[in-house]
This record gives C-alpha cells, structure tokens and sequence, in this order.
C-alpha cells in the first residue's frame, strides 16, 4: 500500500471523497483515509454513465473483505466516464488511490459546489 | 404449568417499580387502544404438566407418519431412506450448536463442509458457483429471479405453471418487494408450452422460471425453452429435483443461468414439512448477486489447504441496512445432512438410485394406468412422480378415493385440483426406493378398487338425482 498522502490539487469532501477538477468536468476517488478504513478492496460496482450524480449522495460501492461501503459524490452533475479497469484490478483504488484508483469522471452541473469542498490541509485536518 | 414461568408477582412488582409505573395496564397504556383486544385472550386456564402431556401426545396421534402407511405422496416432498450416519453427523455438537460465524475463519470444519457442499451441488447442477445453500426451494426461486432483476433490470418474469405451486406463490410475494411482475406460462400436454414462451417473450422479460422435471413429473426440454428466452436475453431460471440428476442432464448444461431447488430429498427427513434446505448455483457472470454465503478453499502462511468465507455479498452484516439475504448459520445444518447424503450415496449410487427410481416409476405409471377409470393425464417421459386421471366426480370425487385408500393404509398421493382448477381430476403419485414392486402393485389393488367404488356411488348418486 501507497504511503498515506493527500495531494494539495484535488479538493476533498467529509466523507472521504476527494474530486480533481479540470474545468466542467471533475474526477471522482475515495482518500487514501478512506482505503486505509476499508481494508483491501476485492470490488467495485459502478454506476451507468449517463446516470446523474448529487453532491453528499452515493453512486457507487465498494466491497472491501470486510464490508460493502457507499462512494459518496462530492459534486454534483452526469456520469460521463467509469473506470472500467477497476473490475479486474479493484486493488488499484488501494494502491493509488489518487491516480489508477480514479472512479468516475463527472460533467459538473453547478461547478460552483467546489466552494463548499475542502483543501488538503483542512481536510487532513479534520481526520 | 404456571411453575415455569420466570417472572412472580414480587419480580414484576420490582421491575415497574425501577421504571416508574404503577401496573401492567399503565406500561401498555403508549399502546392506541384501537388496537387492542379490549378483553383477555380467550385461552383455558392453566393446566398440570401431566394434563398438557397427555393433550399433546393425543393430538400427536392424530398425524400419520410416512413410516405408518405406505405413501406415494411427494409433491416436493419425498420419503427417500435417510441413513443413520446423516443424523449421527447432524448432531455433533460442533455442527448442531454453531452461533453465526462473526470470525468464520475459527471453524475450519464448518467451512469445509460448505465447500464440500457446494462442490457436490456444481457438479449436481452443472453450474460452476453455488452458494452455501439457503432455506428451501421455493424462497430459492423468488431470490433466484431477484438475482436475474439485478442482472439485467428488466420489470417481468415469465414463470412455468409446471413449477411448484408453493414456489410460485413464493416467488408472486417476494416479487412485490423487488418490484417484478409475474406472468404465468401454461402447460401443454404436460410441459411448458414452446410456441407460448416465444410468444411471451419480448425485451422487458427478465427471466424465464422452469421446473425439471416439472410438478406434473413431466420432463422438460430444458435446451429448447432456455435458447428461446436467451434469444430475448431473458436469464434462464430452472428448478430442479436433485435424485433425478443422476439420470438427468443438469439444466447447467442446457442453457440454464441459474439452477436451484429444493433439498429435501438428500438427507432431510420429512419432519412436519421442514426445516429441509434449498441449494441455488449460477453461472461465474451472477457470483456477486447471489443471496447467503460462499465458502472458499485456500492455503495458509504455511501452505497447508484451508477454507475461508469468501463471499457473503448481499448479507446483512456486510451491506448493513441495504442488505438483501439473510441466510442463518444453522441453515448450514440442513446442507451438512445434504452433503452426507450425497456422500453415502456416492457417484455411481446417484445414477444406480436414478435408474430405480426410472424403472419403477415406469411399472408403477403403467399397472395403474391399466386399471378401470384411471388414465395417464400425459404421455410425456418421466423419472420418479407421474399424473394421473381418475375417472370420479372431478376433486371432490379424488378426494373420497384418496380416504377409501387410506383407509387401507395407502397414501396414493396428490390431488393436484388442490392447485390446478384444470386438473381437478388429477392425482400425482411419487415413486423412492422405498417403495416397492410389492408396494406399488397394492397401491394398484387398493387404487383400482377405491376407483371402482367411487364409480358405483357416483352413478347411484346420479340416479337418485
């Protein structure tokens, strides 16, 4: 497992989720907090694209050996990619949870939201 | 026997007083007074422990046991010989008293059975994962057809009317939960009819429900009926009876994406309709939306084999509150009884015990279809359970000839008007090892000559009318 890291260009929300935004669209992850919780990850079931995602609500889950966990969104908008290599290599969200770890890309309805969301060293500081 | 009951009247007193409430009355009084009774529950008063035995032991004696008479009744059900070393097994205390396996990992032996289970059950449905096993096989079927609305979404299931009526009244409840409609496919000439299951069939079906063989004994052409609704990209559900898949070829073999069924027969006896256990198996494709539990085989640090709890997915200590299984661990008693049997009886007994079974059941369905008044209800080949028409008064008539027979000491089985208004002259007659060449030319006898009875006074009554 990767050492424990909260990169300062990704924003983050309280349960955990963290999002890399490039303009209307923002990549969606769990925090290397967030795997370390779970424990090994055997599973990923992610949504549909196309399918619309709202802020502080779950699209997707994660199995991990000791339990099935919700992905929280940390914006809102439309699924418009999943990362489809996570069905083989679910430990990826472990081992890299920042880069081949990624989830979902997301066109973002109201980019606005990342106001609402945390930098690193708030969120680092309210683990 | 009031001594038996733990709280006195000084007990009860305390604990209100720790509450602070002043009688019984006030403690339930949070209860809406429109639903209560509003008097006290019409019961008998209290009787000695010798009185209650006695009451018990008569009512008791009002059931007749299948080892009482000789019974051609199965229906689901069947009176198969259950070895001593299954009940020997059962009821170890390692397996009799297990508690849920919150650290499955302790109990190595519970572990291994499963697997061993689920090994025999792949192999029995020619599917390559099975579960732990679940409580029977009806509730198998409605979780088989949730597993095929979270394959593939889609809102209808077609189901066979040669499927177990409990199955399908099972099924028909647990749909309203997971919201799939259930559409009914009827039967023709004993099986389930083709050229209806392709016209049902269109893109909102999201599986197709058989029974091999079917509740008419009948055997289904599982291949036939599981390329049309694969054609539609429906799933393929089939239910099966174990025994005969030694003679049979397994529906995992014939396009089915899900086998299950009832288990009773491997090593259950028929103690008051259950606890019995149904097994469920899937294609690789469905292994995560499978209900109960899957055990799996590994090596330790040292490289010695070992067994783990691999998957539980759907369960309710994993998914928390959006749980959607919940099998208990002392179901894995059942199956224990299941895989021993399996075991006792062997490879080649399954077959051997099939072929019995075939035989028998051939002689049986021609002697008694050879009596006055009594005719096969289909021509279609079968392995241990036939249908039969009785020339009566309709179910009213069949059942009169079922008293006089047992009246003789013979259960001649089912009378399938009790679920099928079409079939009211029905009578489903099962056939186990147990039953004998001798057996079943008394059932012929006694048959023949309830039959006979029943004809002459029907027309007497006929003539009075």
């Amino acid at each position: 497992m990767a050492p424990a890291s909260y990169p300062d260009d990704l924003l983050y929300h309280s349960d955990h989720d963290w999002a890399r935004i490039e303009d209307d669209v923002a990549t969606f992850g769990i925090t290397w907090f967030a795997q370390d919780a779970l424990g090994e990850v055997v599973f990923f079931d992610p949504p549909e694209v196309g399918s619309s995602v709202t802020a502080g609500e779950f699209y997707a889950e994660v199995e991990s050996v000791k339990a099935v966990s919700d992905v929280i969104a940390p914006l809102t908008g439309e699924i418009v990619e999943v990362n489809t290599a996570l069905a083989d290599t679910p430990e990826a969200i472990n081992e890299d949870p920042y880069g081949a770890g990624w989830m979902v890309r997301v066109k973002l309805s109201d980019p606005g939201q990342a106001d609402e969301l945390m930098d690193s060293e708030t969120y680092q500081g309210s683990l | 026997m009031g001594g038996y009951t733990a709280v006195t009247a000084e007990d009860l007193a305390i604990m209100l007083d720790a509450i602070g409430v002043e009688s019984i009355e006030e403690l339930f009084d949070a209860i809406p007074a429109g639903v209560r009774l509003g008097r006290p529950i019409d019961l008998p008063a209290g009787e000695p422990e010798q009185a209650v035995y006695a009451e018990l032991r008569r009512l008791a004696e009002r059931n007749v046991s299948a080892e009482d008479e000789i019974t051609f009744l199965g229906a689901g059900m069947y009176d198969h010989y259950v070895p001593a070393i299954v009940d020997m097994l059962m009821s170890r205390s390692e397996f009799l008293t297990p508690y849920t396996p919150y650290q499955p990992e302790v109990s190595q032996g519970g572990l291994q059975v499963m697997f061993e289970y689920q090994t025999a059950i792949s192999e029995l449905t020619g599917l390559p994962v099975s579960n732990a096993s679940v409580y029977e096989g009806p509730s198998a079927v409605g979780a088989a057809a949730y597993l095929a609305k979270l394959a593939n979404k889609r809102p209808r299931v077609l189901v066979s009317r040669g499927v177990h009526p409990h199955s399908r009244e099972t099924l028909a409840t647990l749909a309203v939960g997971y919201g799939t409609e259930v559409t009914e496919l009827g039967l023709n000439d004993g099986v389930t009819d083709l050229q209806a299951l392709q016209e049902a069939l269109a893109g909102d079906v999201s599986a197709v429900i058989l029974q091999q063989p079917n509740f008419l004994g009948a055997i289904e052409d599982v291949q036939a009926l599981a390329d049309a609704a694969h054609e539609h990209g429906a799933l393929v559900i089939c239910a099966a009876d174990p025994l005969t898949l030694g003679v049979l070829e397994a529906p995992g073999h014939q396009g089915a994406d899900v086998v299950v069924g009832e288990g009773q027969s491997l090593g259950n006896r028929l103690d008051f309709g259950g606890p019995s256990f149904g097994f469920f198996a899937a294609t690789q494709k469905h292994l995560r939306s499978m209900p109960g539990r899957i055990a799996g085989e590994t090596t330790d640090v040292d490289g010695r084999r070992g067994f783990v709890l691999t998957l539980q997915t759907r369960e309710q200590h994993i998914r928390r509150e959006r749980a959607t299984s919940n099998i208990c661990t002392s179901q894995a008693l059942n199956a224990l009884g299941g895989v021993v049997y399996l075991s006792w009886l062997g490879r080649r007994g399954i077959v051997e015990l099939g072929e019995l079974m075939l035989q028998r059941t051939h002689y049986a369905r021609e002697t008694l279809a050879a009596l006055d008044g009594v005719d096969k209800l289909h021509d279609r080949p079968v392995v241990r359970e036939f249908a039969l028409r009785l020339d009566v008064d309709g179910r009213d008539g069949v059942a009169r000839v079922l008293e006089r027979c047992a009246a003789e000491g013979i259960n001649a089985g089912y009378a399938l008007g009790r679920d099928y208004d079409e079939h009211g002259d029905g009578l489903l007659v099962a056939i186990t090892e147990q039953r004998s060449r001798g057996d079943i030319d008394r059932l012929a006898e006694v048959l023949g000559a309830a039959v006979a009875a029943e004809q002459r006074t029907g027309a007497a009554a006929q003539v009075t009318a």
